[in-house]
């Protein structure tokens, strides 16, 4: 396996697995406050929804010029990346507070127990439509993730092996706890994750704009290892007494 | 249309995200970088360049 490959793994495996935990806080905590029927069957209807974008979006990329590829992915990339970078960086540095599952679990619950029955198509309407948009969300990141990421590398297949696994593994998790994935180092997944869409970011929509980078694909490395340097400086610049307040 | 602008609209909020100032400082990187690139300047340090100067102004906000 090459790095390009390892890193097209590991990227879409962790990001796969950070949405995925987001993912299940909201279901387990519908279906364990207000039954499962409904909230499975809302899950159920997102990720077939997600299915079918899927299967029309990942050939219908394939089918786009490598440079046009490459500048429109690397962009998107590069947007999300520095998203998830820039909050990771801030709640690494005590400026933003931390993604917390236990807490969102229970504010979810309280929302969940608040509202009233409302019987649609024999569903428990808030059940099905609370677990559909929590589940197609987070959902259609991963789909995005692993879709842009697979066809910039020309290997799809391998970029959904990524997201595959992170769904099982947080899937079987689930089963076997029945409560939140709270242990999961979701902020630092973020960080990396950040990090890494950051890197492959830059790179490829750069080389679609016409750039030769020094180096050709170590150039991949030197990013990764730069940005990981400016992200620290941050982290411990923000961290100091004499770092400017946030307004 | 009603639907049309109300699927736009959902595209544009899940690609710009909740911080539209991050998709305009990569937008305006890039622009930098085709022009230096048209002008045969080597620009394959103008990305990482502009994207730690945002990272670092852009730390002022939550």
């Amino acid at each position: 396996m090459t790095t390009s490959q390892i890193f097209l793994v590991t990227s879409t495996f962790l990001a796969c697995a950070v949405e995925m935990v987001e993912a299940l806080t909201i279901v387990l905590a519908t279906g364990i406050t207000r039954g499962w029927r409904s909230a499975l069957i809302g899950t159920l209807a997102a990720l077939a929804t997600l299915a079918v974008i899927v299967a029309i979006l990942g050939p219908a990329i394939a089918l786009v010029p490598i440079h046009a590829m490459q500048l429109v992915v690397g962009t998107l990339m590069l947007i999300f990346g520095l998203q998830w970078l820039r909050k990771a960086i801030l709640r690494a540095s005590g400026r933003k507070a931390m993604h917390d599952e236990d807490a969102i679990f229970a504010a979810e619950q309280a929302e969940a127990r608040k509202h009233g029955r409302d019987e649609r198509a024999g569903l428990d309407w808030y059940s099905f439509t609370i677990c559909f948009k929590g589940v197609f969300l987070e959902g259609l990141e991963v789909a995005f993730i692993t879709i842009t990421f697979g066809a910039a590398q020309q290997n799809i297949g391998l970029a959904a092996w990524g997201a595959t696994a992170a769904l099982i593994i947080v899937l079987l998790a689930g089963i076997l706890l029945h409560r939140p994935l709270s242990r999961v180092p979701e902020n630092m997944l973020k960080y990396v994750v950040g990090l890494l869409l950051t890197s492959f970011g830059t790179f490829w929509a750069a080389e679609g704009m016409g750039v030769e980078w020094p180096g050709t694909d170590l150039a991949l490395l030197g990013l990764l290892g730069f940005y990981a340097i400016v992200a620290f400086v941050l982290v411990r610049q923000l961290r100091a007494p004499q770092a400017v307040r946030v307004a | 249309m009603k639907y049309i602008i109300a699927f736009a609209a959902f595209w544009i909020d899940f690609i710009v995200g909740d911080d539209w100032r991050i998709a305009v400082a990569v937008v305006v990187g890039l622009a930098v970088t085709a022009v230096l690139v048209w002008m045969g300047i080597p620009a394959w340090w103008v990305l990482p360049v502009g994207i730690a100067g945002y990272l670092s102004v852009s730390m002022t906000r939550k």
